[in-house]
């Protein structure tokens, strides 16, 4: 019970970081914008929130310093493929390129530096009950408001008009257009939306998960948030269940490894995250949920007369 | 009159660059009164509508509303003013339901289950069945325009702009539709009714402005002129039509279907269900129907861009090629023109000897193991460009810089240029000029003379009464058997394209609500 | 005054290759800028950057070395962009290949065999096509994304190498450092430039060059790519075999990686270490970019990409800048140019005065922003 109990404490903090990167990236491509930017959003995050955290010694700037920051890359991003009508897979990867340099070149002089991991919500009384208490009412705010976030994005996205205006501009940015709805800038804000989401998954990895910063330390993370858009199907609900599987399969893995299950060599593990999103790529293409995918997603748009 | 004109246009000229998409037009509509606005492809319709909605803005001119003048900047001033729009072209979106998609057209946000009552109503009130709750990717053509119809009515409006609104519809499904339009007209709503079909607007409407080349040349009443002398006056000159003689048929089939069977692909897709079909040399078969019928499925099937699931379900001049892809039929004789030119039967930003090469590669020789012959492909295109008066800037224009006509052109004339054995060809003449149509259809008559075997897909009826010798329906994935022409009246063949679709979408469905 | 986009008629030629230059000098510019930010002189580290590497026939020897596996992937990579094939895991194609060129090098060790350098070779270009087979079965048959299979793939080629230099492979002899043997001298691609690294490699990269420029240029296969690549339906209605072409696509761009790869152990490596890229295989996507999808012009990019790297590396010695600048200038350039390429379709025009054409053709294009 025991083991079992702190397996799933462990699987939290590891699910958190995918679903916030992969709830922006789900708004986004809901709104027709593909961004395979979202490493490179995410390691700036992760750097920025670290270095202001560690400069100023709050974590609530560092927070919202990685949020600007990865939505500033994001803007970049935008202004390319929406305003320049770039290609969104190429401008993706330039993204990715480029977050990846920025996020090395700040953090240079940040290296082996400790911070202060964010501090967890303890709640008096329910924290300290048996087994409930450490699973759900111990872990910092990024973790609730990561959820919260997931059920405000559901929210938004069947429930308002905004939000259906939003699926629109994915669905058919060209009728969109003609109804009168400005698509360029609902999907600006899809896109800027997806950047600060990006940057609030950085952040949680350099300031909570693993309290530091190193170069590259979204080990692909960034990558395994789009697959899990796909996964998802384009839908909060199930997002969640998709991070949350995809982090008790890596707390798993950590497990087998640790424990000794298994005589095999700790790179073998390592590989099972990327091994295990190609599996499920493959599981959902079987499935055929084509008609889920947001069907002006990739394409550019330009308003005509 | 003037003074209780409800919409009022003065003297609108609009340009774009050189050219003079309208000139000094004048138009006037009165409340509850049904014009016909008529003109030819590119004849200025569009642009003069879209001023009238406040899509594009007008070089010059005045528009009054109610005798008072206005401005409309924007779709939106179009709509405060009580002006609503049907456009050809559905702007809808297939995941969404139907709620959803008319909350995406209004101007001021409504709770949803008012609004699910309002369109309840306003569908009842004029006969436009509708289920709020529906899907649209469920729906036929003719209930999606009902919902852009029933979208433009909820804002009450005082003038109903419908653009080319039959196109799409079964003749039994314009005549609900007329009888909808004559009731909204009834209640004091003007109504702008924009058509080339000369025997529709007959039929529905009390005035007509002709237009020509950016031009008015005539305010009449269709109802006391001649189909022929209004097509007079909105080309211009006595139309020649290429009349052409039904031959009988004939000889062995050049290109026969046995029993074809094909499983829809994707949500979307039509099965085709037993199609048998047999087209012989120097025979038109005209193939009728409503768009999303099992045509697509159909040509991918005939064409070879989907195999069929046994090789004899398709021969061609009698060997069997069912499982054989294009690159091997057109080997064997066949040629094909598909409904869409840019993207499918052309790559836009390719040269038109590019192009040459995509569609004749194969039969004459511009590839040679594996290696392209662009000399050979020059010179192709440069025949093809010759033989059918292609305007363009030469041989190395990208295929996107041509106008619809031209392009067109180019591509009936490189497949017609391969000396098919058996043509299939979709929608020849889609927005096309009357002139370039009528080049297409006399190339079309020729090449069957000459011995080969055609099937014209088309949604035009009368293009298809012209030229076939025989004419088959497709309804469902279903075909009909072929009629002889001078047994294919109008009448029949409407009965046959609505088939049982017609019958299920008059009645209604299940006001059942279903979960998206 | 407001500026608004207009299109072409036709796509723009001077454009077409006025953009990458244009790229290159915001680029610089750019980076002058974030040196002179980070507190160093601009000019001695654009010096340090971008001159001094050439200043030696050794420089230019490192500068062609560098560049042959950033034109061998990058040309590789272009098949299958123009036909809208992403393969972005080059990276990992590029270890295998290394791997198995160099399982081939262990496996002869000593023999000195003239065959062993062909082998190499030919075993590191299969390499590269088995780990590009999956993405290409994954996305002929099943529609999955071969861009994040492809990247997938290469985290876990780079942990196969990780554990291999680890542990089976380890030299003996090494002090538990974490490298495989140095290879025999027949396991070495030959030197053509005394007293440089410069090896055969770089030619046999030009040659793969001439003749991708011909296959792209003059054959059914080249034209059938870029078909599919600008629509998708026009290649199905020519009869080119969609499935065909992504597999030869990405077939191609990974037997190159993976043969990139073999040069680079085979060459100025000599042994298995478990960082054996700079990084190449992302590189050459902006090289393949950068070079316009074009065999020429990818010759040209890879020696300009291969110039940051050296000149990254030279401007920390020298002036103390850090190496990951050059990332971020990779990444900008990418950046510049993907945006500059709208002048290549589009014209820059200054409005008009209000009341004529051009205001009002605004007026109806502005409705959306």
């Amino acid at each position: 019970m025991d083991q079992v109990t702190a397996f799933l404490i462990a699987v939290i903090p590891a699910a958190t970081p995918l679903l916030l990167a992969a709830l922006g990236e789900l708004v986004s491509e809901r709104a027709g914008v593909l961004n395979l930017g979202v490493e490179g959003m995410m390691l700036v995050g992760a750097v920025t929130g670290f270095a202001v955290t560690v400069t100023t010694g709050s974590a609530i700037s560092g927070v919202g310093a990685a949020m600007l920051a990865s939505a500033i890359l994001a803007l970049g991003f935008a202004f390319l493929t929406l305003t320049l009508m770039a290609n969104q897979v190429a401008s993706g990867l330039a993204l990715t390129i480029l977050g990846t340099g920025a996020a090395a070149l700040i953090g240079a002089g940040f290296v082996g530096m400790p911070v202060e991991r964010l501090p967890h919500l303890d709640v008096p009384g329910l924290s300290d009950l048996p087994v409930v208490g450490p699973l759900l009412f111990a872990h910092d705010a990024l973790v609730y408001l990561s959820l919260i976030l997931a059920l405000a994005t559901g929210l938004f996205l069947n429930r308002t008009r905004a939000g259906l205006i939003l699926r629109a501009c994915g669905e058919d940015a060209g009728s969109a257009h003609a109804l009168g709805h400005p698509v360029i800038l609902t999907r600006y804000l899809a896109v800027l939306f997806g950047g600060a989401m990006a940057g609030l998954a950085g952040a949680f990895l350099s300031l909570s998960y693993t309290p530091m910063w190193s170069e590259a330390m979204t080990a692909g993370r960034g990558w395994i948030a789009l697959a899990l858009v796909v996964f998802a199907s384009w839908r909060p609900g199930r997002l969640v269940l998709g991070a949350y599987l995809f982090g008790g399969l890596s707390i798993l893995q950590l497990y087998a490894q640790n424990m000794g299950i298994l005589a095999l060599p700790s790179q073998v593990f390592a590989m099972t995250p990327y091994l295990v999103t190609i599996l499920v790529l493959i599981l959902i293409s079987l499935r055929r949920a084509r008609s889920a995918t947001p069907a002006s997603l990739g394409q550019s748009f330009r308003a005509t007369q | 009159m003037s003074a209780a004109a409800r919409l009022e246009m003065a003297g609108i000229s609009k340009s774009f660059g050189s050219f003079a998409a309208n000139a000094d037009i004048d138009l006037k509509i009165a409340p509850s009164e049904i014009q016909a606005l008529l003109g030819e492809n590119g004849a200025g319709k569009s642009t003069l509508v879209k001023i009238a909605y406040g899509v594009l803005a007008p070089d010059a001119g005045s528009i009054l509303w109610n005798g008072r003048e206005v401005r409309i900047d924007s779709p939106r001033a179009a709509r405060a003013l009580g002006i609503g729009m049907v456009f050809q072209h559905f702007s809808l979106f297939e995941p969404l339901t139907v709620l959803e998609n008319v909350a995406l057209g209004l101007d001021r946000p409504e709770p949803a289950r008012a609004l699910a009552e309002r369109i309840r109503r306003v569908s009842k009130t004029y006969g436009l069945p509708l289920d709020p709750n529906q899907r649209v990717a469920d729906l036929s053509t003719g209930e999606r325009q009902r919902i852009e119809i029933v979208r433009a009515l909820l804002a009450e409006p005082s003038l109903l702009i419908m653009d080319e609104p039959t196109s799409v519809l079964t003749p039994q499904e314009v005549q609900t539709l007329f009888d909808t339009l004559r009731r909204i007209a009834a209640d004091g709503c003007s109504i702008l009714y924009i058509s080339h079909k000369l025997e529709e607007v007959r039929a529905l409407c009390s005035s007509a402005t002709v237009l020509r080349r950016g031009r008015v040349v005539e305010r009449l009443d269709p109802r006391e002129r001649s189909a022929r002398e209004i097509a007079a006056l909105m080309v211009g000159t006595e139309l020649v039509e290429s009349v052409r003689a039904a031959v009988p048929s004939q000889g062995p089939a050049r290109l026969e279907v046995r029993g074809l069977d094909l499983p829809g692909q994707g949500t979307h897709g039509v099965a085709l269900k037993a199609i048998d079909l047999a087209v012989h040399g120097g025979e038109i078969v005209g193939i009728a129907g409503i768009a999303g019928n099992g045509q697509a499925e159909l040509l991918a099937a005939l064409s070879g861009e989907r195999r069929s699931p046994r090789p004899g379900m398709i021969l061609l001049d009698g060997a069997p090629v069912g499982q054989l892809g294009p690159t091997s039929r057109r080997r064997l004789g066949q040629a094909y023109v598909p409904e869409e030119r840019n993207g499918h039967g052309a790559v836009g930003p390719m040269s038109l000897v590019d192009n040459a090469i995509l569609g004749a590669w194969q039969r004459a020789a511009l590839a040679a193991r594996g290696w392209l012959r662009h000399g050979r492909a020059r010179l192709y295109a440069e025949a093809v460009i010759q033989a059918f008066d292609v305007r363009c800037g030469g041989p190395g224009a990208p295929a996107a810089s041509l106008s619809g006509g031209n392009l067109q052109k180019f591509i009936m004339g490189r497949e017609i240029g391969q000396d098919p054995a058996v043509l299939i060809v979709a929608q020849p003449t889609w927005g096309v000029d009357a002139a370039a149509a009528a080049a297409i259809h006399r190339a079309l008559i020729e090449l069957a003379e000459n011995g080969a075997a055609i099937l014209l897909l088309s949604q035009d009826l009368d293009e298809i009464l012209t030229l076939a010798d025989r004419v088959a329906v497709l309804n469902e994935g279903s075909l009909s058997p072929a009629l002889p022409r001078d047994q294919a009246d109008r009448e029949r063949l409407g009965l046959l394209m609505g088939g049982a679709h017609g019958a299920l979408s008059t009645d209604g469905r299940s006001e059942a609500p279903v979960a998206a | 005054m407001r500026l608004r986009l207009e299109p072409r008629p036709r796509p723009s030629r001077l454009w077409l290759w006025g953009s990458p230059i244009l790229a290159i000098l915001l680029t610089v510019l750019t980076g002058a800028v974030l040196f002179a930010a980070i507190g160093r002189d601009p000019l001695a580290s654009l010096e340090a950057y971008f001159i001094s590497p050439l200043a030696t026939t050794y420089g230019l020897a490192e500068l062609a070395l560098k560049g042959t596996p950033l034109a061998l992937i990058a040309v590789g990579l272009s098949f299958g962009f123009r036909a809208n094939v992403w393969n972005i895991g080059a990276e990992g194609q590029f270890t295998m290949g290394a791997i198995a060129a160099a399982g081939v090098a262990l496996q002869f060790a000593g023999s000195e065999a003239t065959f062993e350098l062909p082998l190499m070779l030919l075993a590191a270009i299969l390499a590269g096509m088995g780990w590009a087979a999956l993405p290409a079965f994954l996305r002929a048959r099943l529609e999955v994304s071969e861009i994040l299979v492809s990247l997938m793939l290469t985290y876990v080629a780079t942990l196969f190498l990780s554990f291999l230099v680890y542990g089976p492979w380890k030299d003996p002899a090494g002090f538990n450092f974490p490298q495989t043997i140095m290879f025999d001298q027949s396991a070495a691609v030959p030197v053509i430039l005394a007293n440089t690294r410069l090896n055969l490699g770089v030619v046999l990269a030009l040659l793969i060059v001439a003749v991708a420029w011909l296959v792209q240029r003059q054959s059914l296969l080249g034209f059938q790519l870029r078909v599919m690549g600008l629509a998708p339906l026009a290649a199905r209605y020519a009869g080119f075999g969609r499935a065909r072409l992504i597999w030869i696509s990405l077939l191609l761009s990974g037997g190159l990686a993976g043969l990139a790869g073999a040069l680079e152990v085979a060459g100025p490596l000599g042994q298995l270490v478990p960082v054996i890229s700079q990084g190449y295989g992302f590189t050459a996507i902006t090289v393949a970019f950068l070079g316009r999808l074009h065999p020429f012009g990818i010759l040209l990019a890879s020696l300009a990409l291969a110039l940051s790297v050296i000149g990254g590396e030279n401007a920390q010695i020298a002036v103390g800048v850090p190496r990951a600048a050059t990332g971020v200038f990779q990444g900008l350039l990418l950046f510049y140019l993907l945006g500059a390429d709208i002048l290549v379709r589009y014209r820059l025009r200054r409005l008009a005065e209000p009341g004529s054409l051009g205001a009002a053709r605004q007026r109806a294009t502005t409705e959306t922003a």
